[in-house]
């Protein structure tokens, strides 16, 4: 197994922040082997469909570099939120917290064989 | 009339960039944070501040953002105005639905932003650009 990027977001995003963060995700995952990236947005006070469409398209490209992405620790009141503006964010995996999301990355892990 | 809505506070942001729009947002969550509206209440209005504010920012070439504190019959509330002097919405009943874009983004914006708010006014003309009237009340 590779090595997990854990990406802690702790500053309101932007629309250019959000496209760097994007693009250096893929830049990290891969030079460093990566095959797997929990992006945690604990600290996210919204996630707009901008932010969610940055997620989403991380997920695909980090999936096309071979790793898969966990998005973690969403505040229940944008979950609501994200589910009433319309955005399902289908194709990202999402988990409760850090440790939850390591596992199912695990699980993931362990059924490719 | 009981019904009247008093504005009691206005604040306005410019919006160029998408800084200013952070900006904004900021605006709107320490107000809502001010009169007490609720963790879902709050998010839900400052998502929505975001999506308007980017459109305005995006599709309206940059505009105005005017914060107010309302008040109606002793509930208060909080309502946001952008305005833009772009080329408007040629099909406003087409843009107000899910899916429906011509800017390369999701379609999600304009009927999204309307579920998240209590009332919610849009006109738009060729001449004018867009206006975009958002009120969340507390409950």
């Amino acid at each position: 197994m590779g090595t997990c990027l854990l990406v802690t977001i702790q500053v309101d995003m932007y629309d250019q922040l959000a496209i760097t963060l994007q693009n250096d995700l893929a830049r990290a995952i891969a030079a460093q082997d990566t095959n797997c990236v929990l992006l945690d947005i604990s600290a996210l006070e919204i996630v707009d469909s901008f932010i969610g469409r940055m997620m989403a398209n991380t997920a695909a490209i980090g999936r096309i570099l071979g790793a898969e992405t966990v998005v973690v620790g969403m505040q229940p009141a944008v979950a609501i939120t994200l589910v009433e503006l319309g955005l399902s964010l289908r194709g990202i995996h999402t988990a409760l917290d850090v440790e939850r999301g390591m596992a199912l990355v695990e699980r993931a892990a362990a059924a490719r064989g | 009339m009981t019904d009247a809505v008093l504005v009691d506070k206005q604040a306005c942001f410019p919006l160029g960039s998408d800084l200013d729009v952070l900006a904004a947002r900021r605006g709107v969550r320490d107000w809502a944070r001010d009169i007490g509206l609720t963790t879902l209440d709050s998010t839900k209005v400052v998502t929505a501040t975001s999506e308007l504010a980017r459109n305005t920012v995006v599709h309206g070439g940059g505009g105005m953002m005017c914060l107010e504190l309302v008040r109606r019959a002793g509930r208060q509330g909080l309502r946001v105005k952008f305005n833009d002097h772009g080329p408007g919405i040629p099909e406003i009943g087409r843009a107000m639905t899910d899916g429906y874009t011509t800017g390369g983004g999701m379609g999600i914006g304009l009927p999204g932003a309307r579920r998240l708010v209590n009332d919610f006014e849009i006109t738009s003309t060729a001449a004018g650009g867009t206006c975009v009237t958002i009120v969340r009340w507390k409950v």
